[in-house]
């Protein structure tokens, strides 16, 4: 019995740390798979996971075991599916339910390759990509693609167009190309979420290497992306791939060179890359909170119900980056405020002290009804924050105006003086007979 | 000048029965007696206004109808909880998201501090009832004022009978209940009461030429202000008669007196309520009474010139000079005022009563108000029933008794006839003065056909022309002639006069109970066994709102319902009945009248969280929001060209089946309205998704939403509201 309650005691502070509300990374991922060659294959990725703390849970994409919830709690923080070619899940899972694992926050990396199925296209069509229709085409460059010892049909292509943005790919730069083998899609334009990571050269396109050409091909040059990023209005981050093989040991540790250039690099830019990228993803990098919303006026430390106009204020909020273990201080001077009714009356660029603290002081304008204080900042990357705080403002009171003015002094003057002089005329004329 | 205050030579017959009948301890003299009866008829006629009105608390329960009586309860309750200081500063950010409104700056305060008078002054004497009791009941109670202050008018006009009988024709007109029904807490309930007094203090200053008289008018006139835009009225027609006395040669120092004390005072007074402000000095509706305050300083000044010179042609050319440079100084002001922006023009809604079609072509938010139509003839005949015929004839006797007093009803009556023949609602108005006028035609017809009756007891008491006034002298001259005749006729006259006014009882009675009683919040129809069904939905929505929704979410629907949404959903609105700004409507009609995904980016920029409207296809209730749609085209199009209403109409048809235009089938209105809609069943025999609102099969069963989901349809589908969804998460 003291066993027992002993093994529960030192049990607590593990279930109780599961359930931190603090913690943002993932810890507990599912990888669904075609066949579990893949784990072997693809392990530097893996391993690169595990070492980060997390914990994968690697299923055959069509186990009849594996779900996704349970009791309507979620059993995985993000999904991995390297199953390109899965048509049906096992289980409970389908298209819905990964898409509703993500409109609840989590985390999902999907992959397809050369015959990807319907299933997993139609999952990035969701997601705002669209995989080229034609099932056979792949991504073919004729002048960019990788040198290798056999000439090849040109479909391993040397890609180095990456996203501009070191809180997605990290600040250290990715020198060698990343070697890229698959399908290629484009972004929906009515999307405005969906980010192009890696695109392809302007000489690339999208067709079936072993036929010949007959139509123009559909996707064409830089407007082909090979790697795209989602970060979807909750915050949960999407990763798709036009290829699983890019994951895959093999290009994690080939060298690489691309056409044309001289430069061989003994290493692709592949291990960085995607190490990088699922740190991203896996909300280990550019992940903001903003706590603490406070404003007050000037001289008092209350948050008042309702502000008068021409208040003065003071308005601050605390942002906080996630480094991957703990909190620090968010440092930026591009985080505005807004002082919103429609439009924003006030704009100010909020100034800070390192701290994470973030603050200004304005004065209210001369305008009443419900306003709100707003903080959008959505910067390549990072989380987009969205505060918005409303407040109402009234007009003076009756007694909050000045009592006497100067330019009244004349009807001051004509008031009194007409009282005084209708006193002096009823004396007269009552009592001078 | 002035009416001779004469007390009724002969009280009724069958009140002397009845007095004779009594011991003869309790004998009283003639006018005891007539004191007597006098007291105990308007007593019985105090009762009897307040009780003829308690109908729809009978009926459904005591609560607050309709619309706009929800806001003065909003602010009633709001008053008393929160004392008058915060009321006067009260900045209300729950309504017009997000622009809010000053309440205490945009109201007329009179009505919520009678009422919250009312309810202190209960509560001092120890009866613990509710202030929605208190507001309720306030209509009726000052409708039984109103019958007093009649009963004295009539006696100032003409003579305490005719008094007697506008006190009972006003306590159970129906035209006056329509207003002052329990339950219909509304500004004109106590505003009507103001007005009534107002004219009553006034005519009685002018008759006097009293101070005190003239200041209790204009006191009565602040009472008007605080109480009700209506006094607009007061400050034209006193003005307007003050003029016709002039012209028609009646000035009089009486009259000085009354007109300077009320308008000067009453100006003052005015001003101290933050709504009217500065504007008795600087909009253009009140500027006839200050122009023609000055003219009577004109012409007291003349006077006395003339006093002074003696000498006619001196004082002809005098006369020529000042009026001419009166007029042209007076004309240089206003011009130059108005020019200048500091005398506001007339306001649209001053316009639309002078001329019936404006409002149609400038302000369809004006017009779009049903109680803002033109009166039909049958209104006039539902709501004055036998007055509409004793109007005339009164007014004839008063010509026959011209007086200053005859001659301010008579201007009365016929000013605010015409503006009832304007604005349905302003029969309200005309309602007193047909009823004090129509009051003089019975009391006189019937005074004079009872001493007819009674010549021939009393021969010879009666034979001495007693009659000062022509028309009374001219009866007597009559009935010398023939008189065995005349009284039969006279006998058959005093029965179908009596005959008429109790089937004017029997019709305001049965008007009351039918048309005026209900509450239109809660809906009555009758089954189809015949018995009474009651439709709840309205307040089964808004508890819904108040208990399942957030604290500070926002509504969307259209302004009709935004004080009930506010005061009984506790939720804020976007627009409510408070029309004070066009543009907000404008949106908010657009809204409603573009396609879903163009109407989300307005809810969205609006912060819309839910939208509720109203639908009668299924109950067959035909104030619903699809009747009404037509309006939010032109209210939203009237500001925003994208909405054009031919885009909704076919052939200028308004339909809603499937030869609807496409833009009608797929606006939001009609989505919102129908949705679901084409599964129902409703009257057997029908195609499912009939409409029994307006009698066709609709022509869109198949509505998907996109941007909102229905959150809630009441028992009877009368209200429905819909959550607007949040944007995508992926796109």
């Amino acid at each position: 019995m003291a066993k027992l309650i002993f093994v529960f005691l030192t049990l607590i502070p593990i279930l109780c740390n599961s359930f931190t509300p603090e913690k943002t990374s993932d810890r507990r991922i599912l990888v669904l798979l075609d066949d579990f060659a893949v784990k072997s294959s693809h392990s530097l990725f893996f391993k690169s996971l595990q070492s980060r703390g997390f914990d994968l849970d690697f299923k055959l994409a069509d186990d009849p075991k594996i779900a996704l919830q349970r009791y309507g709690q979620y059993l995985y923080d993000a999904l991995v599916l390297f199953s390109p070619t899965i048509e049906r899940f096992g289980g409970s899972i389908d298209a819905a339910a990964i898409l509703d694992f993500v409109d609840s926050g989590h985390d999902l990396i999907v992959a397809a390759d050369n015959n990807a199925s319907d299933l997993i296209r139609e999952i990035a069509t969701e997601c705002g990509v669209d995989f080229d229709e034609d099932t056979s085409a792949v991504v073919v460059d004729h002048s960019g693609y990788a040198v290798s010892a056999t000439e090849g049909d040109h479909t391993l292509i040397a890609s180095d167009d990456f996203i501009k943005s070191d809180v997605i790919l990290g600040s250290k730069k990715i020198e060698a190309p990343v070697l890229f083998q698959g399908i290629g899609h484009s972004l929906n334009p009515s999307n405005s979420l969906v980010l192009k990571v890696l695109s392809a050269s302007p000489t690339a396109f999208s067709a079936n290497p072993k036929s010949k050409l007959t139509s123009p091909p559909s996707l064409l040059g830089s407007s082909i992306s090979l790697v795209s990023v989602i970060q979807a209005r909750n915050n949960a981050r999407i990763l798709i791939s036009g290829s699983l093989s890019v994951f895959s040991n093999r290009f994690f540790n080939s060298g690489v060179q691309k056409a044309g250039s001289p430069t061989k690099h003994d290493k692709s830019g592949n291990e960085q890359f995607f190490t990088e990228l699922s740190k991203w993803v896996l909300h280990e990098r550019g992940h903001l909170k903003a706590v603490n919303v406070q404003h007050h006026k000037v001289g008092e430390t209350n948050e008042p119900s309702i502000y008068r106009i021409n208040d003065d204020l003071e308005y601050s909020v605390e942002i906080y980056e996630w480094s991957g273990k703990s909190w620090e201080p968010y440092v930026a001077d591009d985080v505005q405020v807004q002082f919103y009714m429609m439009s924003p009356y006030v704009l100010k660029t909020l100034s800070n002290d390192k701290k994470g603290r973030f603050f200004t002081s304005f004065k209210v304008p001369d305008v009443y009804g419900v306003f709100q204080f707003k903080v959008e900042y959505d910067r390549l990357g990072y989380t987009s924050l969205s505060l918005s705080k409303q407040i109402p403002v009234r007009p003076f009171r009756h007694n909050e105006y000045e009592r006497f003015i100067p330019a009244a002094y004349p009807y001051y003057g004509a008031a009194f003086s007409m009282m005084a002089g209708f006193f002096v005329f009823s004396a007269v004329h009552l009592y001078n007979k | 000048m002035a009416v001779t205050t004469s007390t009724p030579t002969s009280p009724p017959s069958m009140a002397q029965d009845l007095l004779n009948s009594l011991p003869k301890t309790l004998k009283l003299k003639t006018k005891q007696q007539e004191l007597l009866i006098r007291v105990t008829t308007l007593g019985l006629i105090y009762i009897l206004a307040f009780i003829t009105r308690l109908f729809s608390v009978l009926r459904y329960e005591s609560m607050i109808h309709e619309f706009d009586p929800y806001f003065n309860y909003r602010t009633t309750l709001y008053l008393t909880e929160h004392g008058f200081s915060e009321f006067w500063n009260w900045f209300d950010s729950d309504s017009w998201y997000p622009l809010g409104r000053i309440i205490g700056g945009t109201l007329y305060p009179g009505l919520m501090l009678t009422a919250a008078a009312l309810y202190k002054i209960l509560h001092f004497l120890r009866f613990a009832v509710h202030i929605r009791e208190v507001c309720v009941l306030t209509a009726p109670f000052f409708a039984s004022n109103t019958a007093i202050v009649a009963y004295f008018f009539g006696k100032e006009v003409w003579d305490s009978g005719a008094g007697i009988v506008a006190a009972a024709l006003i306590a159970i007109c129906p035209g006056y209940i329509s207003r002052s029904v329990a339950g219909s807490y509304d500004n004109e309930g106590v505003a009507i009461f103001a007005l009534l007094l107002t004219f009553y203090l006034f005519v009685k200053a002018v008759n006097t030429g009293s101070l005190s008289w003239s200041l209790a008018s204009a006191f009565g006139y602040f009472y008007m202000v605080s109480a009700w835009g209506g006094y607009v009225f007061i400050i034209n027609l006193v003005p307007l008669y003050v003029l016709v006395l002039l012209v028609t040669g009646r000035y009089s120092l009486r009259l000085y007196v009354a007109y300077n004390c009320m308008y000067v005072l009453g100006m003052l007074l005015a001003m101290q309520i933050r709504f009217v402000g500065f504007q008795h000095v600087q909009s253009g509706e009140h500027m006839a009474a200050m122009g023609v305050f000055f003219l009577l300083q004109v012409f007291f000044f003349l006077d006395w010139v003339k006093h002074l010179l003696g000498d006619v042609k001196l004082f002809q050319a005098f006369l020529r000079i000042t009026v001419t440079g009166a007029v042209s100084v007076g004309a240089i002001a206003l011009g130059v005022g108005t020019a200048s922006g500091y005398i506001s023009p007339w306001t649209g809604r001053f316009y639309s009563l002078l001329d019936p079609t404006y409002a149609k072509d400038h302000i369809p938010i004006i017009a779009s108000v049903s109680e803002h139509q033109p009166t039909a003839w049958s209104s006039f005949m539902f709501d004055f029933h036998i007055l509409l015929f004793l109007f005339p004839a009164g007014l004839y006797f008063c010509f026959k008794r011209l007086s200053d007093a005859t001659i301010f009803i008579v201007m009365y009556g016929l000013t605010s006839m015409y503006f009832a023949g304007v604005m349905v609602r302003l029969i309200l108005v005309a309602t007193p003065a047909v009823c004090l006028i129509s009051a003089i035609a019975v009391s006189a017809t019937v005074k004079n056909l009872t001493r007819v009756v009674r010549a021939k007891v009393q021969t010879l008491q009666s034979g001495s022309g007693k009659g000062t006034s022509a028309s009374k002298g001219s009866s007597k001259g009559v009935i010398d002639n023939s008189q065995p005749f005349q009284k039969n006729g006279a006998v058959v006259l005093l029965l179908g006069a009596f005959y008429l006014l109790s089937r004017y009882a029997i019709h305001c009675t049965w008007v009351t109970s039918e048309a005026y009683s209900s509450p239109s919040i809660v809906l009555a129809a009758r089954g189809a066994h015949g018995q009474r069904v009651i439709f709840d939905d309205y307040r089964e929505a808004y508890f819904w709102l108040r208990q399942n929704t957030a604290p500070d979410a926002k509504v969307m629907s259209w302004w009709d319902y935004g004080y009930q949404i506010t005061a009984m959903g506790n939720r804020t609105v976007i627009v409510d009945n408070n029309t004070w700004n066009n543009t907000h409507i404008a949106t908010v009609g657009r809204a409603m009248s573009s396609y879903e995904d163009e109407a989300y980016d307005i809810m969205r920029s609006l912060d819309v969280d839910y939208v509720l409207v109203v639908f009668g296809g299924v109950t067959g209730y035909s104030s619903d929001d699809i009747n009404k749609f037509l309006w939010m085209v032109r209210i939203g199009g009237g500001v925003f060209p994208v909405i054009k209403e031919p885009d909704y109409l076919v052939n200028g048809e308004y339909r809603v089946d499937k030869g609807a235009a496409p833009k009608m089938l797929n606006c939001l209105m009609y989505k919102l309205s129908y949705y679901r809609f084409g599964e129902l069943t409703t009257e057997y025999g029908k195609p499912p998704g009939y409409d029994r609102a307006r009698g066709v099969e609709i022509g869109n069963k198949d509505i998907k939403l996109e941007y909102l989901e229905e959150a809630f349809t009441t028992q009877n589908w009368i209200v429905r509201i819909y959550k607007v969804k949040p944007p995508k998460n992926r796109w």
